[in-house]
C-alpha cells in the first residue's frame, strides 16, 4: 500500500496522470509515459516550456499512441480538396477541428507552431469553436505530415465525414446588426424627443419641426429593417394558419409607425416612434439573450460525424487509404485497432472483437469469427482484421436507421410554446376593447375614433408578453449552461417542464462505460497473488481481462513467462513459481455442467480453484437518490440494448412501478417513446449512443449524456455532462418555475396596460405618457424575470 | 438655433461613427472568440521566435 501512496504523489509533468514507474524522466522531471516525455523534449528542444509554466501539467496523455499512417487518406487529392479552404502555389488553409482544445497552454502550444516546423506559416486558434486555421507551406510540408505533427503533440484533428460533406454554417450575424441599428436609433430618437416632453417655447416652433423629422429619419432604419424579425415570424406563422405572438407585435408596430407617420406629416403631433424603437430593441434583446447558442456543440449530428473520413482499401496486397461514399460492395477492408467498422460485411481474416456499446447498448463486446456478420458503428478492439463489405455505408443497418421516420421530420418546432396561446387571447380582448371604444367615440365624437383605435393597439400590444418570454428563457438556458446542460433552444425549456415520463437509457447513461464493478468470491487473496492475477490478465486484450486489469490498476506488475491465451476459454501464464490461469467455468472448473456466465472469470493458482470474478455494469452513483426523487413524480422507463441479467438490481434501484426492458434494438426504443406519446405521455429520453439516437428524436425532449461535451452525441434537444445527471431533478423544476416567472411578469405588465390603456380608450394618450410606460414596464419586467429566475436557481442550487 | 442644429449634426455623426465601429467590429468576427485574444496579449514573444519564423 505504501508504494501506492507514494506513486499517487508522483504526477506526470506533461499531462498531470499518476506515474506508474520512476523510469520515466528527463531533467528531473517525471513521466507517465514515453509519449508525455517525447512531448516535453520536443517542446523543450524548440524552446517552447512556456507552455508548462502558463497552466500546471497542461499536456494531454499520449500513453495510446497513435497508428502510424492513420492519416495516410489526407494524401487523396479528392479528400484533401474537400477540406482545405484555399490554397495557391505558395501557400494552403485549413481548419482543422481540434476537441482537445481546453486551455491557454494550448493556445500558446498551437500558435507558436511555426517554431516546431518551419513550414507552418501561421496558426490561429479559434477558442470557442476549438478549431485551428493554419496557413502552411505545401512544398515543405505534406496534409498529412501537418496532421501528424498536431496529433504528436497531443491534439489529433477531428476529421468525420461530415466534414466531406457540408460545412459548418456561418453564424447568424444579421440579428446583432438589427440590435446595433435600433439601439443607435432608439437611443438618439429619445433624445431627439426630449424637447416634445418638455416643451418648446413658441419661438423654437421651427426647432420643433427638425426634430420631428430627424425621427422620422431615425425611425426609417429601424421600422424597415431592425424590425424585419418580427413581420418575418408573424407572417410565417399566418402563412401556416397560425396566429403566434409576432403577429399583433407587428402589427402594433406597422399601427404605431404609420399614426406616427400621419401626425409628423399633418403637423398634429410628433408620433410615437421613441416608444416604437425602444420596444424593439428591448424585443431584439430578448431575442438575442434568448438565441445565445453554444457554438461549440451541435445538437444535429447525424451518423456522418461519428464516422471517419477514409477507411484502408486492401487492393491486390497493397493498402489504399479510400474516402467513406467510395467504399462498394466486395472491397476489402483493414480495419485497426480502436477504428470503426464504416460499413457492414462480413469478417474474413483476424479476430474481430467488437465494442458496439454506442450502436446498440451492448455493455460488453462481441467476438465475431472469421466468417460471422459484422455490422457498421463497431468499434474493432482487438488486434486488425479485414473485412468483406456487402453493404455500403448509406446503406448499413446503422445508417437506415436516420431514414426512419423520426428523422425525415425537419426541424420545425415540435410543440407550441404557452406564449402564444397566452397571446392570442390577450389580443382577442385587446381587440374587444378597441371596439367597445371605437363604437363609444363614434357616438360621442367621430374625429377621435381613429386617434382612439391606433392608441389601444399601440399601448397594448403583447410585446410585454414577448419580452418576459425571451428574457427569462435567455437568463434560465444560461443558468442551466453554467450547471453543463445545454439546451438547443428555449422551447426546450417549456417542453422539459411538461413532461409526465422519464424513459432512460441503461448501458452508458445509468452505467458508465468507463469502469465496471469487480466482486470477487471464493478464497482470499494475498496481495502477491492478486499482484500476480493482475499481471496475468494485463497480457490480454480480451475486455474482461482488461478490467479485471484496471481492477487492479494499482498493483505493482509482475514478469510472466510461457503465456498462452486460449480463444474463447481463458489465459494461462507462469508467474514467479506459480502456474496462474484464469478463464470460464469450463476451462477452469471444467465441464461439469455448469452454465458458462460471460460476465464471470474463474481463477485458479497451481490447478487449485480459488474463486471467480464477477463482473458488473457500475451504476453511476448519482443515479438512486435521482431515480428516488424523480420516481414521486414521474413514471419511469428503462430501455437497455443489453440482455436482462440484471432485471433483479434495476428494479429494485428503480422502484416496483417503473416498466424495464431488454435486447432493445435502436428501432425498438423508437417505437416504444411512440407507444407512450400515443397513450397521452409527454416522454423526455435520456440517452447516449447512436442506438438512442432515433428515441432521442422522437421523444418530446432527448437529452444526450455525456462524460466529454466535445465527445460525439447524437442529435437531440440538449447534452448534458454526465456528472450533472444526479441534478436532473432540480434542472427539471427550474424548468417548471420558468412558466411561473413569464406568467408573474406577464401580469405587473397588465397592469401597465390598464395604465395606459385607460389613458388610450379616453383618447388622450401623449407620447410622453407612452414613452414613460414603455421604458418603466420593459425594465421592471427584465427586473423581474432576471432576479425571480436568479433566486429560484439559488433556491434549487443550480 | 443654428447652435443647436449644429450640435445636433455633430452628436448624431459621432454615434453614427460608433455604430459603424460596432457593425465592424462584429463582421470582422471580434466576438466570435472571447478567450483566446485576451490570453494571446500576455504571451512573451522571445525575440528568438521572431528569427526563426523570418
Amino acid at each position: 500500500m505504501a508504494e501506492a501512496k507514494v506513486h499517487n504523489h508522483l504526477l506526470c509533468f506533461h499531462c498531470g496522470e499518476v506515474c506508474p514507474t520512476t523510469n520515466i524522466s528527463a531533467e528531473d522531471k517525471h513521466f507517465c509515459c514515453e509519449g508525455c516525455k517525447m512531448v516535453y523534449q520536443l517542446l523543450n528542444k524548440s524552446g517552447l516550456c512556456d507552455y508548462y509554466s502558463l497552466n500546471e501539467n497542461p499536456g494531454l496523455n499520449q500513453r495510446i499512441p497513435v497508428r502510424k499512417d492513420k492519416f495516410a487518406f489526407l494524401n487523396e487529392e479528392n479528400i484533401q480538396r474537400q477540406l482545405i479552404t484555399f490554397t495557391n502555389e505558395q501557400q494552403t488553409h485549413i481548419t482543422f477541428y481540434l476537441p482537445t482544445i481546453h486551455c491557454s497552454s494550448c493556445l500558446y502550444l498551437l500558435e507558436n507552431l511555426h517554431r516546431l516546423q518551419p513550414a507552418v506559416i501561421s496558426a490561429s486558434v479559434n477558442f470557442t469553436r476549438k478549431e485551428v486555421s493554419i496557413i502552411y507551406n505545401h512544398n515543405n510540408l505534406s496534409l498529412q505530415k501537418l496532421a501528424e505533427l498536431l496529433t504528436s503533440i497531443g491534439y489529433e484533428p477531428y476529421i468525420s465525414l461530415q466534414n466531406l460533406q457540408n460545412h459548418k454554417p456561418a453564424t447568424k450575424k444579421r440579428l446583432i446588426y438589427q440590435l446595433g441599428v435600433a439601439g443607435f436609433c432608439f437611443a438618439n430618437i429619445m433624445l431627439l424627443s426630449f424637447p416634445e416632453y418638455l416643451g418648446l417655447e413658441a419661438a423654437d416652433i421651427q426647432l420643433q419641426g427638425i426634430f420631428r423629422w430627424l425621427n422620422v429619419l431615425l425611425a426609417l432604419p429601424v421600422f424597415f429593417y431592425s424590425a424585419l424579425p418580427f413581420y418575418e415570424s408573424g407572417w410565417k406563422g399566418l402563412k401556416h394558419k397560425f396566429l403566434n405572438i409576432d403577429a399583433p407585435i407587428a402589427l402594433a408596430i406597422i399601427v404605431t409607425f404609420s399614426r406616427s407617420m400621419y401626425e409628423v406629416i399633418s403637423g398634429t403631433g410628433a408620433g410615437y416612434f421613441d416608444s416604437m424603437s425602444g420596444i424593439v430593441f428591448f424585443m431584439l434583446v430578448g431575442r438575442v439573450l434568448q438565441d445565445k447558442t453554444y457554438q461549440q456543440l451541435s445538437f444535429e449530428r447525424d451518423f456522418t460525424s461519428y464516422f471517419p473520413v477514409a477507411a484502408t482499401l486492401v487492393k491486390d496486397g497493397a493498402e489504399v487509404p479510400i474516402s467513406l461514399p467510395e467504399i462498394k460492395a466486395g472491397d476489402t477492408l483493414l480495419i485497426h485497432s480502436n477504428e470503426l467498422i464504416p460499413a457492414d460485411g462480413i469478417c474474413t481474416r483476424g479476430k474481430a472483437c467488437i465494442d458496439y456499446s454506442f450502436v446498440t447498448g451492448e455493455s460488453l463486446p462481441v467476438n465475431k469469427e472469421m466468417g460471422e456478420m459484422v455490422y457498421a458503428g463497431g468499434k474493432q478492439t482487438g488486434g486488425a482484421i479485414e473485412i468483406l463489405v456487402i453493404k455500403e455505408v448509406a446503406q448499413s443497418y446503422l445508417t437506415r436507421l436516420w431514414s426512419a421516420d423520426a428523422f425525415k421530420k425537419n426541424s420545425e418546432p415540435k410543440s407550441v410554446s404557452f406564449v402564444h396561446l397566452l397571446s392570442r387571447c390577450f389580443t382577442t380582448i385587446l381587440f374587444t376593447i378597441a371596439a367597445f371604444a371605437a363604437t363609444y367615440w363614434a357616438l360621442h365624437d367621430s374625429t377621435k375614433v381613429w386617434n382612439v383605435i391606433t392608441a389601444v393597439l399601440i399601448v397594448a400590444c403583447p410585446c410585454a408578453l414577448l419580452l418576459s418570454n425571451t428574457f427569462t428563457n435567455g437568463n434560465i438556458l444560461r443558468i442551466l449552461g453554467r450547471n453543463k446542460l445545454y439546451m438547443r433552444n428555449a422551447q426546450t425549456i417549456e417542453d422539459m417542464a411538461n413532461i409526465t415520463h422519464i424513459v432512460f437509457d441503461k448501458t452508458g447513461t445509468l452505467t458508465t462505460t468507463q469502469q465496471q464493478e469487480v466482486i470477487y468470491e471464493g478464497h482470499t487473496l494475498n496481495k502477491y497473488q492478486q499482484q500476480a492475477v493482475a499481471s496475468l490478465a494485463a497480457q490480454s486484450s480480451h475486455p474482461l481481462s482488461r478490467a479485471l486489469a484496471a481492477h487492479f490498476g494499482h498493483l505493482k506488475r509482475l514478469s510472466i513467462e510461457e503465456f498462452h491465451e486460449i480463444p474463447g476459454k481463458g489465459i494461462e501464464g507462469m508467474v514467479g513459481d506459480d502456474w496462474i490461469s484464469l478463464g470460464s467455468h469450463s476451462f477452469i472448473v471444467g465441464a461439469s455442467g455448469a452454465i458458462d456466465h460471460s460476465t464471470k472469470v474463474y481463477v485458479s493458482i497451481d490447478d487449485k480453484v480459488y474463486g471467480c470474478f464477477t463482473l458488473r455494469n457500475h451504476f453511476r452513483e448519482s443515479v438512486a437518490p435521482l431515480i428516488k426523487t424523480l420516481a414521486t413524480r414521474y413514471r419511469l422507463s428503462v430501455l437497455s440494448g443489453d440482455n436482462a441479467n440484471e432485471r433483479s438490481t434495476l428494479q429494485q434501484m428503480m422502484g416496483e412501478n417503473a416498466i424495464l426492458l431488454f435486447n432493445q434494438q435502436p428501432a425498438d426504443k423508437l417505437h416504444y417513446i411512440e407507444h407512450l406519446q400515443e397513450s397521452g405521455e409527454r416522454v423526455m429520453m435520456i440517452g447516449d449512443g447512436l442506438n438512442d439516437a432515433g428515441a432521442l428524436k422522437q421523444s418530446n425532449v432527448g437529452i444526450a449524456l455525456t462524460e466529454d461535451c466535445n465527445n460525439f452525441t447524437p442529435a437531440s434537444d440538449a447534452i448534458m455532462d454526465a456528472k450533472q445527471l444526479s441534478a436532473l431533478n432540480r434542472f427539471i423544476r427550474l424548468c417548471r418555475a420558468n412558466k411561473q416567472i413569464v406568467i408573474a411578469s406577464f401580469i405587473l405588465s397588465i397592469l401597465y396596460n390598464i395604465v395606459g390603456l385607460s389613458f388610450a380608450v379616453q383618447g388622450v394618450l401623449s407620447p410622453m405618457i407612452a414613452a414613460i410606460l414603455m421604458p418603466a414596464s420593459s425594465l421592471s419586467i427584465l427586473l423581474v424575470t432576471f432576479g425571480s429566475s436568479n433566486i429560484a436557481a439559488k433556491l434549487l442550487r443550480c | 438655433m443654428s447652435a443647436i442644429v449644429i450640435l445636433l449634426i455633430a452628436s448624431i455623426s459621432v454615434a453614427a461613427i460608433f455604430l459603424a465601429a460596432f457593425i465592424w467590429s462584429v463582421r470582422t468576427g471580434q466576438y466570435d472568440d472571447e478567450f483566446s485574444p485576451p490570453q494571446r496579449i500576455l504571451f512573451d514573444n522571445k525575440p528568438s521566435s521572431n528569427n526563426s519564423n523570418q
